[in-house]
């Protein structure tokens, strides 16, 4: 009875080993052997630690080093503190379902177009501004960094913005699981405050299921390059930036440190983890005796009130942001301290219209291309654990998280080496195939729940009326399924078109998408023109998710089960 | 002509052993009541039966039907029907289009197929609701639905896990009676798990009690 399926999980196994993890692996010798003094094309083929002195000695390293960490960290912890007390907050008032919907526009947004956006809003002469000039008597912009600024503060925001909903999502899936209602009523009965019981009994309950998408958090505001190319500050930049910089640098020499600096980020994430882990375990002791003294007394209540009312303030940034870039993008006459454009003009869309036009097709084919190829992946992968009758070995979950949790500098450099030697770098085929490594644990991790939430007894169901595999697959599953493969496959969507480095890199620079277009321009003085490119980058995964929303709407109009609350 | 069990003996995924090894006959039109004790693997008894047994699952010992061993086989092609606690009505699909699910392939023709389906919703109380969603059905009419769509498929034996637990005490009497006079008119043999003793009486039936294996 194991045999079942094992074609199809042979497939799979060999596919997401040669296709997802072998380029990942690849990439990593070769950047790991330049790191070591190896790269005979610059003609250094002895092992050794100079490529590492030669990092060290960079300009700016050492402040760079000290921005990734700064940023990083706090970005996460901030994020996860406020999704906490958010979710503490407002979790007795909002639906699952519900709280999902508020959130789908934040994750859906791609992170560059809401960086753009919240440079729109933040600069000096950007929104905020604008609406205090009037009462300040600015008739100019006032002379402070308040993007790129050196501490890298609009960068954390940035992050923020971006990383607060997707924990609360994660947070509000979890608690799904738990009995929160009835566990928060017993506390309180025992005479603990609202907070208290979520600190000493939620929160404990929740944190492993979330402990992972909190390592995915951290991993990428360590190493994040297309946002902190527009928030962080310029000179010297985040670690992750100054890295992309060298290697893409005129002296192809420094190539060799870049490498240092690529494994190094690697070094850095390992270490964010480790410390997060050995926090965990400290939480768990002082948890322990704090739970054990049984104290009543403490009041969390302006504390969460606190993060709640942050996090409202996060989400109306975000909102402004987006609109912002619409709003740039049909502005023509826009002084400074108006709030609203003086003229407005079509132009920016008519006189960029070949430049995006020709970055829209591109990004919609390589949205389409690793959209299909991830979802059709996921599908055989979870097909063949049902055919199996058997649940996922940790050693699998890894595999489908390791390539979020993993910088992408570390190792994007190196495949592109080993795409050169292949001769696909700079196809589209290297793009797909270097997007497919992030768009596919997405999807999967979307698929996966809603997949095993199927019941068993429906599938054994059909069998005992004689369906084999193939027709229960078709004729069940996906049907059943229509509404969670379709919202995977927004989400796939939203993470083909916000993919920046992989684009750059494998495209070898000569593939135009809408996203390294926006990275680009938004250095330039355009903001109107910039504003074109970001609001498009929006507008892509936007229309996904309705598709996504509207296409089982209609289809199962008439089925009560499938438009419920029940499936997501 | 029977359901013949041979020495069947169930161990979980650690290895342990669920019951005594079984021998059983269920002869055609006879409906043979499970009991014992809960976690003694009534159910699983049942899967092994079906086919449905999750993985890890270990089933030794003989399963033939009709004189057919299908204790290797898929479970779409042991031709056993199942009813669980719930009616598992697939959510996608018609009133008629759940019960077309599993009507098999020689009966030919649209009309052929539609006319043997709603005749088949009559008899259940459903005449006229083929292009009803499922999800419109009450408790009663579910299982009722849910028992044609089995009984259409040809089974040769039909397994019941606890098919009237989860129906309100008033419809209970019902359901069992409709269920067991349309097993009895198929003349196939059936075998049911059951925490109810009324089930077990109403089938007048054999009675199989499912022990924890002795430790030595």
């Amino acid at each position: 009875m194991n045999t079942d399926g094992r074609y199809l999980r042979l497939t799979v196994l060999s596919i997401v080993g040669f296709g997802l993890m072998l380029p990942i692996f690849l990439g990593f010798w070769q950047t790991g052997r330049a790191a070591f003094g190896l790269f005979p094309a610059l003609g250094r083929d002895t092992l050794s630690l100079a490529p590492w002195r030669e990092l060290v000695m960079l300009p700016g390293f050492g402040t760079s080093l000290k921005l990734t960490l700064v940023t990083g960290v706090s970005a996460t912890v901030l994020s996860l503190l406020l999704a906490t007390g958010f979710c503490a907050a407002v979790h007795s008032r909002v639906t699952p379902g519900a709280g999902a919907r508020m959130l789908t526009p934040f994750l859906a947004i791609p992170h560059a177009a809401l960086a753009v956006g919240l440079a729109f809003v933040l600069a000096p002469s950007g929104w905020i501004a604008r609406g205090l000039a009037p009462f300040v008597g600015w008739d100019r912009p006032p002379d402070l960094a308040t993007v790129n600024d050196t501490w890298g503060l609009a960068l954390i925001v940035g992050l923020m913005i971006k990383e607060v909903p997707f924990l609360l999502l994660v947070i509000l899936s979890a608690l799904t699981q738990i009995p929160v209602a009835k566990h928060v009523s017993a506390g309180r009965a025992l005479g603990y405050g609202r907070g208290v019981v979520w600190i000493k009994i939620i929160m404990p309950q929740v944190w492993p299921m979330i402990r992972l998408p909190v390592w995915v958090v951290l991993a990428y505001a360590l190493s994040v390059v297309d946002v902190a190319m527009i928030l962080g500050p310029s000179n010297p930049p985040t670690l992750a930036v100054a890295i992309t910089r060298w290697f893409n640098a005129p002296d192809p020499g420094q190539i060799v440190p870049a490498s240092a600096g690529a494994i190094l980020q690697v070094l850095i994430i390992a270490l964010g983890i480790a410390v997060f882990m050995l926090g965990e375990r400290l939480m768990r002791r002082i948890g322990r005796w704090w739970l054990r003294r049984g104290g009543r007394g403490l009041s969390t209540e302006p504390g969460l009130h606190l993060a709640s009312v942050i996090t409202v303030i996060l989400m109306a940034i975000g909102m402004l942001a987006m609109l912002s870039l619409l709003i740039w993008s049909l502005a023509w006459r826009w002084p400074f301290p108006q709030f609203l454009p003086e003229s407005w003009s079509l132009r920016s869309w008519l006189n960029s219209a070949s430049g995006w036009q020709h970055a829209l097709s591109n990004t919609v084919f390589l949205a389409i291309t690793t959209t299909m190829l991830s979802v059709a992946l996921a599908i055989a992968w979870l097909e063949g654990e049902d055919r199996a009758r058997r649940g996922r070995a940790a050693w699998a979950e890894a595999l489908i998280y390791l390539p979020l949790v993993i910088p992408q500098i570390g190792f994007l450099y190196g495949l592109n080496i080993a795409f050169l030697k292949i001769g696909i770098s700079g196809d589209m085929t290297a793009v797909i195939w270097a997007q497919a490594l992030f768009v596919f644990p997405y999807v999967m991790i979307a698929l996966s729940d809603p997949w095993r939430a199927l019941n068993r007894r429906t599938l054994d169901s059909a069998a005992a009326l004689g369906a084999g595999p193939f027709k229960r697959l078709v004729k069940i599953k996906l049907p059943i399924l229509l509404r969670p493969i379709l919202t995977a496959t927004a989400i796939g969507v939203a993470v083909s078109v916000a993919q920046y480095l992989p684009t750059l890199f494998m495209g070898a620079g000569r593939i135009a998408t809408l996203t390294t277009e926006a990275v680009t321009l938004s250095s330039g003085s355009d903001r109107r023109v910039t504003g074109v490119y970001a609001a498009l980058q929006i507008m892509l995964p936007f229309v996904a998710y309705l598709a996504a929303f509207l296409i089982p709407a209609f289809r199962h109009c008439n089925r009560r089960d499938l438009t419920g609350a029940t499936q997501t | 002509m029977s359901l013949d069990l041979t020495s069947l003996t169930l161990r979980t995924p650690n290895g342990e052993l669920l019951f005594a090894p079984q021998t059983l006959s269920v002869p055609l039109g006879d409906v043979v009541t499970v009991m014992g004790p809960s976690g003694v693997g009534k159910s699983t008894l049942l899967d092994a039966i079906g086919g449905h047994l999750a993985h890890g699952f270990g089933c030794s010992g003989s399963i033939k039907l009709n004189g057919r061993e299908i204790s290797t086989l898929p479970a779409e092609t042991r031709q056993v029907g199942v009813m669980f606690q719930d009616a598992h009505l697939f959510p996608h699909l018609s009133v008629g289009d759940n019960l077309a699910f599993g009507l098999p392939s020689h009966i030919k023709g649209r009309a052929m197929r539609r006319s043997t389906v709603e005749a088949a919703l009559k008899q259940a109380g459903l005449a006229g609701r083929y292009d009803d969603d499922s999800a419109a059905l009450s408790g009663g009419q579910r299982a009722r639905a849910a028992l044609m769509r089995t009984l259409l498929a040809e089974p040769e034996a039909v397994l019941l896990d606890e098919p009237f637990s989860k129906l309100d005490s008033s419809l209970r009497d019902e359901i069992r009676h409709f269920t067991f006079s349309h097993i009895a008119a198929r003349g196939i043999p059936a075998l049911m798990v059951t925490h109810d003793e009324a089930d077990a009486h109403v089938t007048g039936g054999r009675c199989l009690a499912l022990k924890k294996p002795e430790r030595d």
